[in-house]
């Protein structure tokens, strides 16, 4: 295997250690997720490294807790929509003819409300929990993965060897799962890294607007949340979920870019 | 130079009837989604306070008794009156409430695009004359971070430093009715200011690409070698030959801004649509939440509409055909 650039290290560090803190949570973070142990928004020092937030829970604790909803809902919600949206999108290119017609439309016709507000409206009506917003997340995110993996599929199944698995008499299932996948995997995977980033960005946006992640649990959208009053005072409290967000989608997306060099490199000439 | 017939009036009368279309079926799943769904509107509006008595009522009252398609045909026809319904927590009527927010909330996006389009094209034209080298790594480095940071951070960290550390701007954009355009232009750039930087990356980066992609071209070479100034070349010869791919990425970050508007309005606490939305989705009020649903799907289908009649139109093979 040949070195691995420095930039793509540094995201694998990155995305490894966010990665790392979210499923040891309860052994890392310092104090409970919803423990009041202070006054509010008390200064960084060495029993509270990060502070408290507004009702004195610590911040730390907050944030690693955090991090382990965030980094599991839209981990969750990025299977989901790959499973659903790569199924369906190979299936329209195999198929072909009024499967892929009825999928196409019906993938335009949810990607022309723009997702945030597609969201705000089911959740409107929907109890928010957690399963019901990797459900409404992840569906409406397939419709992306649809589109590419489709357009992925198309290209393949003209191949010579499709054909031959079809004179083969091969089955359907074999076809998607035996000739396309393995050939679709590079580019899936390094949109996979950036549909990743586009989730922990919604989960987010929805708890930072009261509508994602319902207190006590805590996610990285809802810490900004609670601590923006603080803001006006002139408390960072609320800019460190930011700090976090955005190191995280650099790193996923540094990992993701040097997948998708290094795998194109590989089909381009083996050698080089 | 037009008649009836020509090709152009032809495609542009078809995308103009495919849009129509796509805006019904918007219109219908925006209510499928918040009627037809598991559970029933009435009980999630009340949610544990439900006794019979007051969930029959309601149900009664906003008609949950009739047919889906009665309801939806009502709804529907409604709406082509101009006529919204009445909020559900305040009786209010919706057109009414909605006019001045939307109004205020095309006046924010507006004025952000009014700097952002300029500015991305002018920069992608700048990374494409310097390819490779300092101005280029770094618009496309301070890209990838404003990407990276979803809209309601950069908001906050736009206040925290411009508004409390250096107090130059204000943090909150309150406007009302009886403010000069000077004044409303001051109190509403924080926002203005994030938003640009939410779409300025993309569109940028999209403008670049796409004039890359013609600058292979043989009447480029041409252009160059017939020693014409880098820039003269990259916007006099590339860049209309390009316009087709730019204004879809504009057009795009256009309709992205208006959904983008929705979190910022939040963090500014500016009296918009988006704002309007997000507080009747907590409050569940449903007739509320479809209409700026069906409002927001009509912009970005509208948008989008756009970016395909100019890229027809931009395009001299159909203009003058044969």
């Amino acid at each position: 295997m040949r070195r691995i650039p420095l930039a793509a290290l540094i995201g694998l560090v990155f995305t490894g250690g966010y990665f790392f803190c979210a499923i040891f949570a309860g052994w890392i973070a310092p104090y409970g997720m919803a423990e009041v142990v202070g006054d509010s928004w008390e200064p960084w020092s060495a029993t509270h490294w990060l502070g408290t937030d507004s009702i004195g829970r610590d911040l730390l604790s907050r944030m690693i807790w955090g991090g382990q909803t965030t980094i599991f809902v839209a981990t969750a919600a990025t299977v989901l929509s790959f499973t659903l949206g790569a199924s369906l999108g190979f299936l329209a290119a195999v198929r072909g003819g009024w499967v892929d017609q009825v999928l196409s439309r019906l993938v335009d016709l949810v990607m022309s409300i723009p997702s945030l507000i597609s969201a705000l409206v089911v959740l409107s009506v929907m109890p928010v929990t957690l399963p019901i917003l990797i459900l409404v997340m992840g569906l409406l995110d397939a419709t992306r993965v649809f589109r590419l993996s489709r357009a992925v599929a198309v290209d393949i199944t003209v191949m010579d060897y499709v054909e031959a698995a079809r004179l083969r008499g091969e089955r359907q299932g074999w076809i998607i799962f035996r000739e396309i996948l393995p050939n679709a995997l590079s580019p899936l995977i390094a949109e996979m890294g950036l549909r990743f980033i586009f989730m922990v960005l919604f989960i987010s946006t929805l708890s930072f607007l009261g509508l994602g992640v319902q207190p006590p649990m805590a996610d990285w959208g809802g810490i900004v949340k609670e601590n923006k009053e603080g803001i006006v005072y002139g408390i960072p409290a609320a800019l460190i979920p930011a700090f976090a967000i955005s190191t995280l989608a650099i790193s996923v997306n540094l990992v993701a870019d040097w997948v998708l060099t290094r795998t194109t490199s590989l089909k381009g000439g083996r050698g080089a | 130079m037009s008649h009836p017939g020509h090709p152009i009036i032809k495609l542009v009368v078809q995308r103009l009837a495919l849009g129509l279309i796509l805006l019904w079926a918007a219109s219908v799943l925006i209510f499928v989604g918040t009627q037809i769904l598991p559970g029933d509107v009435a009980q999630s509006i009340l949610g544990q306070s439900a006794t019979p008595e007051t969930l029959a009522n309601l149900r009664a009252e906003l008609g949950l008794n009739e047919p889906a398609l009665g309801r939806y045909l009502h709804w529907a026809g409604g709406v082509l009156h101009g006529d919204l319904g009445k909020a559900l927590t305040n009786g209010q009527d919706i057109a009414h409430e909605m006019a001045g927010r939307l109004a205020n909330t095309l006046f924010l996006a507006g004025c952000a695009a009014a700097i952002a389009v300029p500015l991305a094209i002018f920069l992608g034209l700048l990374a494409v004359r310097y390819q490779g080298r300092w101005p280029d790594r770094l618009i496309s480095g301070v890209t990838l971070a404003t990407v990276s940071v979803p809209e309601f951070l950069l908001g906050y960290i736009a206040i925290y430093f411009l508004a409390v550390r250096f107090r130059l701007l204000p943090s909150l954009a309150t406007i009302y009715d009886g403010m000069t355009l000077g004044e409303k232009i001051y109190a509403i750039s924080m926002p203005v200011l994030v938003l640009v930087l939410v779409v300025l990356g993309h569109m940028m980066r999209m403008t670049r690409a796409a004039i890359l992609n013609v600058m292979q071209s043989p009447y480029v070479e041409t252009a160059e070698l017939k020693g014409l100034r880098p820039f003269t070349v990259i916007a006099r010869h590339a860049l209309p030959n390009a316009v087709a791919p730019v204004v879809n990425v504009v057009m795009l970050n256009l309709a992205y801004l208006v959904v983008g508007v929705v979190v910022v309005e939040v963090v500014f606490v500016y009296p918009g649509m988006g704002q309007y939305l997000v507080d009747h989705v907590s409050k569940r009020d449903v007739p509320v939440v479809q209409a700026c649903g069906l409002v927001f799907a009509a912009v970005y289908i509208g948008l989008n509409l756009l970016a395909d009649v100019i890229s027809i139109l931009a395009n001299p093979r159909l203009r003058h055909p044969k």
